[in-house]
């Protein structure tokens, strides 16, 4: 007699389990499918392109009726199963009892949705089934339809190309730093963000959704940081959850999928279970591969054979045209392993791998994913790969043969192949410039213009002088701001602006980083070029600073630090004062000094105090006085009119004001101004970054003085009848310096490099430039100009303290 | 043999940070590098004893925060023309959790 089988859910593991279950032994069992959408097996998968218009529903089912005929299937589609009774062996479906032998589980995943108030609004859906699909059709078939979809993964992604493609208005919110973070890292990460943006998608990357408004059906999405970005509809594609609730109340084991053994039995050997709703050695799946693998599994032990389930590698892909990316097994780093990077920023080809033992065990490929399927297969098969490292991230093709020398590949390429891609000029223009005597690169430049643009193609340029002048032409020595690339700082700061980079793994992309994730030089003059660039758009890294401009303070030799409060233009009260005696006394600081700066020094506090002794400053009004800083330190100034007999301007009030609206800015090195009353400069003003000296007649305003390494005096800029212009200027001058010079150069030595008469011309003779110069600065300021321990005392006083405090009874 | 103890979770540490732990023989400096690997070695430059936890994380080394000394997070060692050797401990993630090998308490006794 034929057993019965019933199985819930007609999904594509268990249409699998079905198939070999019918080609092995077709007499086997009377099988009974219950399906809670209404209809059979389809691939799932292929809902993406049948969204973006690609494929219909017909081309994707994968079982249609006669099939299920055939095979003698009883199907119950469209009845969800609400009990299995494991005493009795019966299945209830909303429309009557199944008695079982066998049964199989196979009910998938639930799509996660976020528990923010309007979550079950009109016009919020997930990404699952067909329904959601035809759902997603419809709302794009209206025009001037704004989308938001919440979730930057394989799903959420592939129903934001689908939905633009459609013509929608598209967001995508993402809480993580990078898109798809669980398959890509930031490089990779990176230029998916800038192949969705081409396509008109929006990114928002650390967005925090905290509700969905509407009325009766949604209307916007409200962000964490309170931005509001409306929407007509909202998808939620945040994850899944495996659907085991039939499981649960069935009291058979369940972690978090169904707990299934190697023969793929749950913790009742008569129920099998399937798909992405069982767990197997603590591992969940998502991906059909291994799904295929379990299904031949289970038909093997339904017909009584021996087999045992064993995981594999998976690979993802993403099903987007123009976004070929490609990540396989495990691409963070251990103890044991090794990088390989390639990055081939003209392309937008990323690739990296990650190798462990002489083996390759993971890799991230972005723009050309060619060559994926023969990385794939030295990963599944633990391949030893020794032999090949030098060239293996080349490829298959590179295999076997002599790696290539760069400067052999510039002399094959012919005469008019293209080197500069900004201008057009091709190497044969080239050539011919130096056989006519440009024999440098600045020569080269300046007859044919190849590389006066974006810069990217310099090294090329310099290769082709090589090549043709031989031993004449010596390729320039290392001039670069590190190890981790060739370009100058200059170089850098200007493909920031030219080429719009707004992101770290932007720049070590797009400009060829040759290292991962920079190092202790490159990355904090990064941090402040994107930073200076685009106030609105970057967002500040801490992790790239330095410890002072980290913690917002000044690490001490022993590593305690030294807390420096601001006294606006050196002017304190006797409250101010009285708070910091009592914070001196309460964290026991040990010494109390005055700076040269005018205001007070806090001296050898202990890193985990940190937050709390600027809690009590900040409540006594008190703010971080970037005593650290690339930034603005202090304005100093004299007692000027107020009490002194000479002065002839308020130098203190201006003082007061110039640090008010400066303080809290990055600059490329650290920005001291001084305000005195009169020139008998009792402020120092002259030795300063920006010195102003009070005159009867108005203000002299002078700038690029320094009192440190180099003693210099400051050189006049301009003399101003008003406080206001006065105020106008040095704002213009700080956001020009901050836009122009290098990291880590004062004032004084960008100066020297661009001339006074430079930036007379910008700042004095061109009032326009100067209008804009401090309304970008403002801009910038919108963002910067606010206390760091008001944040830091709230949300990141926990990262000051010790992770653990391990005692000896821990380790026993 | 290895016992681990689980000192908190992943998210703890910010990717190229650095937290400390607090063990009766001084501070170990545990590290999470921008592709969420974790080290833990001791909170001491070989140089004059900076503290490395307050360092800038880079692939997988960090720089000193007091004269610059670029320490290797694999092996402690001091990279380029520099020469020390910081101790090292196993730590690893499993399951979103940072763990540290406990035998390493009692080496550090020994030491
Ligand atoms: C606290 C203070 C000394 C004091 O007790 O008075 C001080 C302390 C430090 N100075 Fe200074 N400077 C202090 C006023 C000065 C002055 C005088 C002034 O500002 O009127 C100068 C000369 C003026 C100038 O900058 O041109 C000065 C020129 C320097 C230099 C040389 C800069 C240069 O470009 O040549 C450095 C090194 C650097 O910044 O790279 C430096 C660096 C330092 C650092 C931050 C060294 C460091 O990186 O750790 C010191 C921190 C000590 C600590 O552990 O907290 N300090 N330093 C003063 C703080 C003023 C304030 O309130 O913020
Ligand atoms: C849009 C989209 C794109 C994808 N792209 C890819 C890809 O490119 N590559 C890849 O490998 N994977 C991809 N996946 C994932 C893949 O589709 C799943 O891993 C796979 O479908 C899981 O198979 P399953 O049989 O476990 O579950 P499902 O296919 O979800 O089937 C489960 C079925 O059980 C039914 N069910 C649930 N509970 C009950 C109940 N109580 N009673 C009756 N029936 C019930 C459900 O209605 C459902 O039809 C994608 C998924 C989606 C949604
Ligand atoms: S600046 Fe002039 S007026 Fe002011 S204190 Fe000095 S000498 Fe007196
Ligand atoms: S103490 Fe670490 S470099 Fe000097």
């Amino acid at each position: 007699m034929k057993k019965n089988l019933v199985v819930i859910g007609a999904g594509m593991a268990s249409g699998r389990v079905l198939e070999h279950l019918f080609e092995t032994d077709p007499e086997a069992y009377d099988v009974t499918l219950f399906n809670a959408e209404p209809r059979g097996n389809y691939n799932r998968i292929m809902l993406s392109p049948v969204l973006s218009g690609d494929k219909s529903y017909d081309d994707i089912v994968t079982h249609d009726d006669d099939w299920y005929a055939e095979n003698n299937v009883t199907c119950r589609f469209g009845e969800h199963v609400v009990g299995i009774d494991r005493e009795r062996k019966v299945v209830t479906g909303q429309n009557g009892d199944v008695a079982y032998d066998k049964l199989l589980i196979a009910t998938g995943s639930a799509p996660f949705i976020i528990p923010v108030p309007g979550k079950d609004l009109h016009g919020v859906i997930t990404y699952r089934d067909l329904d959601d699909t035809n759902a997603m059709i419809d709302a794009a078939a209206i025009p001037d339809q704004k989308a938001v979809v919440i979730g930057g993964g394989l799903l959420g992604l592939e129903a934001a190309a689908g939905l633009a493609s459609r013509g929608m208005d598209v967001t995508v919110l993402h809480l993580m730093g990078h898109l798809m973070e669980r398959q890509l890292d930031e490089a990779a990460g990176y230029l998916l963000r800038r192949a969705l943006e081409d396509k008109g998608i929006t990114v928002k990357c650390r967005a925090s959704t905290s509700a969905i408004l509407g009325n009766d059906k949604v209307e916007a999405v409200l962000l964490e940081d309170k931005e509001v970005i409306p929407a007509d509809l909202v998808v939620m594609a945040v994850g899944i959850r495996p659907e085991t609730r039939l499981a649960t109340d069935a009291a058979l084991e369940v972690e978090r999928g169904i707990t299934v053994n190697d023969a793929m039995q749950t913790s009742d050997p008569d129920i099998l279970s399937v798909g992405e709703c069982v767990e197997h050695n603590g591992q969940l799946c998502g991906l059909v591969a291994p799904l295929y693998d379990q299904a031949k599994i289970v038909a093997k032990t339904l017909l009584d054979e021996k087999a045992a389930y064993q995981p594999r590698e998976v690979s993802t892909k993403l099903k987007v045209t123009g976004c070929d990316l490609f990540s396989a097994g495990d691409f963070a780093v251990g103890e044991t392993r090794e990088d390989i990077v390639f990055r081939d920023p003209a392309r937008g080809v990323y690739r990296r791998l990650v190798i462990e033992d002489n083996k390759l065990v993971g890799a991230v490929f972005y723009g050309d994913t060619s060559d994926s399927n023969w990385f794939f297969g030295l990963i599944r098969d633990h391949e030893d790969i020794s032999e090949m490292r030098d060239t293996l991230i080349f490829g298959p093709a590179f295999q076997g043969g002599t790696p290539l020398d760069p400067m052999a590949a510039v002399a094959a390429l012919p005469d008019d192949a293209e080197i500069c891609g900004c201008n057009g000029i091709s190497k044969g223009t080239i050539v011919a410039a130096i056989q006519n005597g440009a024999t440098d690169l600045a020569a080269v430049k300046a007859v044919t213009k190849a590389s006066a643009s974006c810069g990217t193609c310099t090294g090329l340029v310099e290769q082709v002088l090589g090549v043709t002048l031989g031993d004449d032409f010596i390729v320039p020595a290392d001039k670069g701001i590190c190890g981790c690339t060739d370009l100058s700082h200059e170089d850098v700061r200007r493909l920031i602006k030219s080429r719009e980079l707004k992101s770290m793994p932007a720049v070590w992309q797009e400009l060829g980083w040759k290292t991962p994730d920079g190092c202790h030089v490159c990355r904090p003059a990064l941090n402040y070029y994107l930073l200076a660039d685009w106030p609105l758009e970057y967002s500040d890294d801490p992790q790239s600073r330095f410890i002072n401009e980290r913690k917002h303070a000044n690490i001490q030799k022993d590593g305690t630090f030294s807390v420096v409060p601001r006294m606006w233009g050196g002017i304190t009260t006797p409250d101010e004062l009285r708070a910091i005696a009592d914070a001196a006394d309460k964290f026991n600081v040990p010494t109390v000094k005055v700076t040269g700066g005018q205001r007070i020094d806090l001296l050898g506090v202990s890193g985990e105090d940190l937050p709390e002794i600027w809690a009590d400053l900040n409540q006594a009004g008190l703010v971080s006085g970037h005593a650290y800083s690339k930034g603005l330190r202090t304005v100093k100034t004299c007692v000027g009119t107020d009490h002194c007999r000479f002065g002839t301007q308020d130098s203190t009030g201006l003082g007061v004001k110039l640090e008010k609206a400066l303080w809290g800015s990055w600059t490329p090195h650290k920005v001291k101004l001084g305000v005195s009353g009169c020139p008998r400069n009792c402020a120092e003003a002259t030795c300063k970054d920006l010195g102003v000296i009070c005159v009867d007649s108005g203000y002299q305003v002078s700038v690029g003085g320094a009192a440190g390494m180099e003693v210099k005096e400051t050189e006049a800029l301009a003399q101003v009848p008003s406080e206001e212009e006065a105020i106008d200027l040095s704002i213009a001058f700080v956001q020009l310096y901050r836009e122009n010079a290098k990291y880590l150069d004062r004032p004084y030595k960008w100066l020297a490099k661009v001339g006074l008469k430079w930036v007379i011309e910008q700042i004095v003779d061109d009032l326009e430039n100067r209008k804009e110069l401090v309304k970008r600065f403002e801009i910038s300021q919108s963002v910067y100009r606010h206390d760091p321990w008001a944040d830091h005392v709230k949300t990141e006083a926990e990262s000051y303290k010790p992770i653990a405090t391990l005692t000896l009874e821990a380790a026993e | 043999m290895s016992d681990w103890i689980d000192v908190g979770p992943l998210e703890a540490i910010k990717k190229r940070g650095a937290r400390v732990i607090k063990t009766p023989f001084g501070c170990v400096a545990l590290f999470r590098t921008g592709e969420d690997a974790v080290y833990a070695l001791d909170n001491a430059c070989p140089h004059k004893a900076g503290p490395l936890a307050e360092g800038i994380v880079h692939g997988k080394t960090v720089t000193c925060p007091l004269h610059n000394w670029v320490i290797s997070l694999e092996t402690g060692q001091a990279q380029g023309a520099d020469a020390g050797n910081v101790a090292t401990y196993p730590a690893r993630i499993e399951a979103g959790r940072i763990l540290l090998d406990g035998s390493f308490l009692e080496k550090r006794t020994a030491a």
